[in-house]
């Protein structure tokens, strides 16, 4: 009965046929409910389209159709008696770099669309380097529209040819290839009888077999006090816990333990949730953690092993993908910054170089960076922060920058270099 | 062998625990909305797990439109009682006889319901309010943040949103701005009563099905009650029904259904054709944008 979580990002744009693509999956999953279907035959129909619209179930705020702006990700779920799914769906255009970046941060899989007839463009390439800057370990390229191509192995094996030269580039663990019809259905839920050649699976039964669980850190313990709970009840005078969420590692009872920033060690006395007490925890589940000894341990604190401790850093090394549309990042500027369960302040100390996204060029000459660029930067941070690679640790290793007078979230961060080797 | 794989139940749970504990250490003067509906009461229940064994840390405030069902509101009393939680009641019938706000000709208080929310907010000098809000709901939501962002006036500005990364959510804000925070956004239906079973949570029993007396119009059945008697020319008849959503009394309509039990219930649900609100919802039936300008507003 117990099924498990698997969250992907679609990038494309509308012409790519990912919003028919959802529709598909949502459709033939049987997730759309019949007063859904209905109103979008009706609007399909008074449209005078031929065929039901399946991108239709997707549309987005009357906001956005009346300004003819996406604003910005929109969240879909359906189930399947294996998985429960989160859709990340990206939009295209202008944000889009903003948009699939926020999506990408808590995805498991990317699913990249390219259509049949256009090959792999720019637009692909991009969304590639994005979902490698952010760690995706899976990528599956959904290569659509196969069914205005005449279903030709040949068109299918070229682009992938042509994808794998460029994705030699980046640093990819795991690249899937499957020919689809979005429109109509083949291979997105059923295997299509128009394709005999294409020997790998439908795309939902690879998202079902996917297996992401190896994905996560289990080995380095990083545990980020998020809360200290201290009832004020009588019966609890003296209970003390440090609530928060594992970010890695498994932690067990009489584990040894080191707090930072104070480096003092201690023995892991319980590890408790409301349930009752637990004999392991591990990503990603909101435990309460108590101690054998008292030691001062605040929120923005870490538990780590002692022999196994992130980095303790007031200088970071960073990816940025800038997101404001008001300003730009640019050095000597100072930002609250986010980091795990800790807020510090930071100050711009250097842009080393802007990537391009679509050649990945680096651009050494940069002076800011602009809303939806991405850069790697220096930053030089009030106190020390607690980090790990975010290639290693995507939990330690990222971070958010706050403009400190508007209060609105403008950079995501990755610590560490690029993961590819241009 | 140890999988260390949590299933999606034990995810979704562990990420809304990690939301609330968020809040509290974060923001001034939290406080959670509670309807007395079933996701209410499941984000009350996840609240109660992520400062156990302290008590809940923050009020939680409910707005009274004076068309409650009675089951409702002694459900909701028994939870307060339950977890020792200070309740706030903002009332709109109050809010009326003030001149605050005015009922809508069809009686529906759903609207002016906002206001009132606001006021009380205000008033409190509450800066975040907990919605049970799920993102599976309808359109207007498949876009809403984790936090999100209200200003001065309590209005949501869509293209006034905070991109949202990973787990690291922003709930800074200036004096009189505020943030809703939706610990249930990637909860489905289905996820909630299987939660409720799993957990064997307390709910209005108005959810179970049983025999009631109710009355057909405009193809939904409302049972016959103080809210919603018997038109002249309609017949009532009495049929096992259940409440798949629970709003106010005079415009929630009943589903028939035999499902008396929670595994029942998460049986059908699983089965079922027509989304919750499309099924039981008699004001969301006014137009598509209706949630849309609703959330604009401020109602959530």
């Amino acid at each position: 009965m117990a099924t498990d979580l698997l969250r992907f990002a679609t990038a494309g744009s509308v012409d790519d046929g990912k919003s028919t693509l959802i529709g598909r999956l949502l459709f033939d999953s049987k997730t759309i409910f019949a007063d859904q279907l209905e109103s979008v035959e009706k609007v399909s129909k008074d449209r005078g389209n031929d065929y039901t619209d399946l991108a239709l179930l997707t549309d987005g705020l009357r906001a956005e159709r009346e300004q003819g702006i996406t604003i910005d990700v929109a969240y879909r779920y359906f189930a399947t008696p294996k998985r429960k799914f989160i859709i990340a769906d990206t939009p295209g255009h202008i944000q889009y770099t903003r948009n699939m970046v926020t999506g990408a941060s808590t995805a498991d899989v990317a699913l990249i669309l390219v259509d049949a007839r256009k090959g792999v463009i720019e637009q692909s390439r991009r969304h590639t380097f994005l979902a490698t800057l952010l760690g995706v370990p899976h990528i599956v390229v959904c290569v659509n529209k196969m069914d205005l191509v005449d279903y030709n192995e040949a068109v299918f094996e070229k682009i992938r040819q042509d994808f794998t030269d460029f994705a030699a580039r980046l640093r990819i663990k795991d690249l899937t290839f499957i020919p689809l019809s979005a429109l109509k259905g083949d291979n997105v839920v059923d295997r299509s009888g128009n394709m005999p050649w294409f020997d790998g699976s439908p795309l939902l039964s690879h998202l079902e077999r996917l297996h992401v669980a190896s994905d996560r850190n289990l080995v380095d313990v990083r545990f980020p006090v998020q809360y200290v709970i201290r009832p004020h009840q009588h019966e609890h005078i003296d209970y003390r816990g440090y609530a928060g969420t594992v970010a890695s590692g498994v932690m067990k009872p009489g584990d040894r333990v080191v707090a930072l920033p104070s480096g003092l060690e201690t023995t892991i006395a319980s590890i408790e949730t409301a349930d009752g007490p637990v004999d392991e925890a591990f990503p990603p589940m909101a435990v309460t953690v108590r101690l054998t000894d008292e030691i001062d341990i605040s929120r923005g604190d870490m538990i780590a092993r002692p022999n196994n401790t992130p980095a303790a850093v007031q200088d970071l090394d960073a990816q940025v993908c800038w997101m404001d549309e008001t300003a730009s990042l640019v050095p000597g500027k100072k930002y609250a910054i986010k980091h795990t369960t800790r807020w510090a302040r930071a100050v711009v100390k250097q842009i080393n170089y802007r990537v391009d996204v679509n050649t990945l060029h680096r651009d050494e000459e940069a002076t800011e960076l602009g809303l939806n660029e991405i850069g790697r930067i220096q930053l030089r941070i009030t106190q020390p922060l607690f980090v790990d690679p975010y290639q290693q640790n995507p939990q330690t290793g990222s971070f958010i920058l706050v403009d400190e007078s508007t209060n609105r979230t403008v950079a995501a961060g990755m610590i560490g270099g690029l993961p590819h080797t241009v | 062998m140890r999988t260390h794989v949590l299933s999606q139940l034990r995810s979704l749970e562990a990420e809304s625990i990690h939301i609330f504990r968020e809040v509290v250490a974060e923001m001034q003067r939290p406080c959670l909305l509670f309807s007395g509906g079933k996701d209410s009461i499941v984000m009350l229940h996840l609240a109660s797990k992520a400062f156990a064994p302290a008590r809940i840390p923050f009020p939680i405030m409910h707005v009274d439109t004076g068309l409650n069902f009675p089951e409702v509101l002694a459900c909701r009393d028994r939870w307060v009682d339950r977890l020792g939680v200070q309740l706030v009641v903002a009332s709109v019938q109050d809010a009326i006889d003030r001149g605050l706000v005015r009922p809508e000709p069809n009686g529906s208080r759903n609207r002016i319901q906002t206001p009132v929310l606001l006021e009380a907010a205000e008033k409190n000098g509450f800066d975040a309010l907990f919605g049970g809000g799920r993102r599976d709901e309808e359109k207007a939501r498949a876009k809403e943040r984790v936090f999100s962002f209200r200003d001065e006036f309590g209005q949501w500005d869509p293209k006034n949103q905070r991109p949202e990364l990973w787990s690291l959510y922003n709930g800074r804000v200036h004096q009189g701005e505020s943030i809703r925070v939706f610990p249930l956004s990637n909860w489905t239906e289905l996820d909630i009563w299987s939660y409720l079973e799993a957990e064997e949570i307390e709910i209005p029993e108005l959810y179970l099905a049983a025999e009631r007396e109710v009355v057909e119009r405009g193809g939904m059945l409302y049972a016959v009650n103080e809210f919603t008697p018997v038109r002249d020319g309609e017949t009532a008849e009495v049929r096992s029904v259940r409440y798949r959503t629970i709003g106010d009394a005079n415009l929630t309509a009943a589903v028939e259904s035999t499902a008396s039990t929670l595994p029942q219930i998460v049986e059908e649900i699983a089965a079922v054709r027509l989304t919750e609100r499309g099924a039981t919802r008699g004001d969301d039936k006014v137009s598509e944008a209706a949630m849309e300008d609703r959330k604009r507003e401020g109602y959530f």
